[in-house]
């Protein structure tokens, strides 16, 4: 199982600044002083010794990840604004043959649709898109962003052929030759996260889902729906203390809370998601860097990596 | 974990001792929310003595938020003393260093709460 992050970032879409972008350059030239970057493989390899957020960037679209397995069809979770280039991706490869996308959404808030109104292949006769999700307002949402005045192509006008399948928790689907389970987060108007399983590996996707620490029957079943997951994908927009406090039901989790919940379940890999857009790379990196250590300093018998993600991050299970 | 409960000066010190994690949160929560409620009422400050804790989980740390915010809201002081390393790290990481006051040692801590603002 392939996993690709096309957008990572959490609530809107962020770009990077002439400024930013100006600062890391500054930075990566004042460290260079004395190396030998004489050549592009020299340069590249004094490049790794620097920190992550000095020579990337977590990158700046909202939610959209893919699932390939061999055998298996294309999975799309989410379709915040990666999904303009993942479809870019897609039809690459497809090299002008019809295509199938399975689509799952956490939620329809703004920020998780945004991206369909430029997925190319939904313009395209030829390609099937079925987009499956739990809210009963799934194909309404989808329609009513391309109404007028919002935007000039109606949903009617996609070339196309669409699907909107509603999904039940506490069921297992067969879907594009993966398992399915889904299970409902706390969310502002609910958000629901995807259990996959294939060929014995397990990802969770969980994104803008709130734990409140409350309720042990509730963090139990969390526990249980990640149980061994090979992948968790996991909401940490906020620190812990903001979380619980002054944004509190604003729907969304903590570094803290995914590496528990992660250890509790035998997790192997936890990805940090869903980015607080007010964030630069070097706060994203400060992040991942302490969660790391948090990992570290709190673990039993079984080790938790701990990845941030970013747009363009890929991960094979 | 193990509560203990004493004074020192004006203020009440209370010491918990072991993990503080889902399991035993509850207890911590059953006795510092009420002796919080207790201090505001009569003026007194209160400290956590953290020399003996080992660890705390975010349900810990929950229970230490709605500490604070009732300390806020019956205008009474509240203080953390004698964080271990480990635990320490875990106040940085979860930003709980910037919720509640902090101090190496309880002496310190209720001379904090009990100065006058």
């Amino acid at each position: 199982m392939q996993v690709r992050f096309w957008g990572t970032r959490g609530s809107i879409p962020a770009a990077l600044t002439a400024r930013s972008v100006r600062e890391k350059l500054i930075a990566a030239l004042t460290h260079s002083s004395g190396q030998d970057v004489s050549t592009p493989e020299k340069a590249a390899a004094f490049a790794d010794t620097l920190p992550f957020a000095l020579t990337h960037t977590f990158g700046g679209n909202s939610s959209c990840v893919e699932l390939r397995s061999e055998g298996a069809g294309r999975v799309l979770l989410d379709m915040g604004s990666g999904a303009r280039p993942a479809a870019g991706d897609a039809l690459r490869e497809l090299k002008g043959k019809p295509g199938e996308f399975d689509v799952f959404m956490s939620h329809l808030h703004w920020d998780h649709i945004m991206g369909f109104p430029f997925f190319t292949p939904a313009y395209i006769p030829g390609h099937t898109i079925r987009i499956h999700g739990c809210h009963k307002e799934l194909e309404h949402a989808f329609r009513r962003q391309q109404d007028a005045p919002s935007f000039p192509v109606g949903f009617d006008m996609m070339g196309s052929k669409r699907e909107f399948v509603v999904l039940e928790t506490g069921r297992t689907y067969e879907i594009a030759g993966y398992r399915v389970t889904a299970k409902l987060q706390a969310h502002g108007g609910d958000s629901y996260g995807y259990r996959f399983e294939r060929d014995g590996k397990v990802l969770v996707y969980t994104t803008d889902s709130e734990h409140k620490l409350e309720n042990a029957e509730e963090t139990e079943g969390f526990i249980e729906f990640f149980r061994d997951a090979d992948l968790v994908i996991f909401d940490a927009m906020y620190s812990l203390a903001d979380a619980i406090s002054v944004k509190e039901d604003w729907g969304h989790s903590s570094n803290v809370v995914g590496v528990e919940l992660c250890q509790l379940a035998r997790v192997k890999h936890l990805v940090l998601f869903h980015h607080e857009p007010a964030y630069d790379d070097a706060t994203i990196e400060r992040v991942w860097r302490e969660t790391q250590r948090l990992e570290e300093i709190t673990r039993d018998e079984h080790p938790v990596k701990v990845t941030a993600a970013y747009d363009g991050l890929e991960v094979t299970l | 974990m193990e509560l203990t409960e004493r004074r020192a000066g004006s203020a009440v010190v209370l010491a918990p001792a072991g993990r503080i994690d889902m399991g035993t949160a509850d207890k911590l929560k059953e006795r510092l929310l009420p002796l919080v409620s207790e201090a505001g009422k009569s003026g007194h400050g209160v400290v956590l003595d953290f020399a003996a804790v080992d660890y705390i989980s975010s349900a810990g740390l929950r229970v230490l938020m709605l500490a604070a915010k009732d300390a806020r809201a019956a205008g009474g002081k509240i203080a953390v003393a004698a964080l271990q390393p480990l635990v320490n790290e875990i106040f940085q990481i979860s930003r709980f260093d910037k919720v509640l006051p902090c101090h190496a040692s309880v002496d310190e801590a209720v001379a904090a709460v009990e100065a006058k603002t």
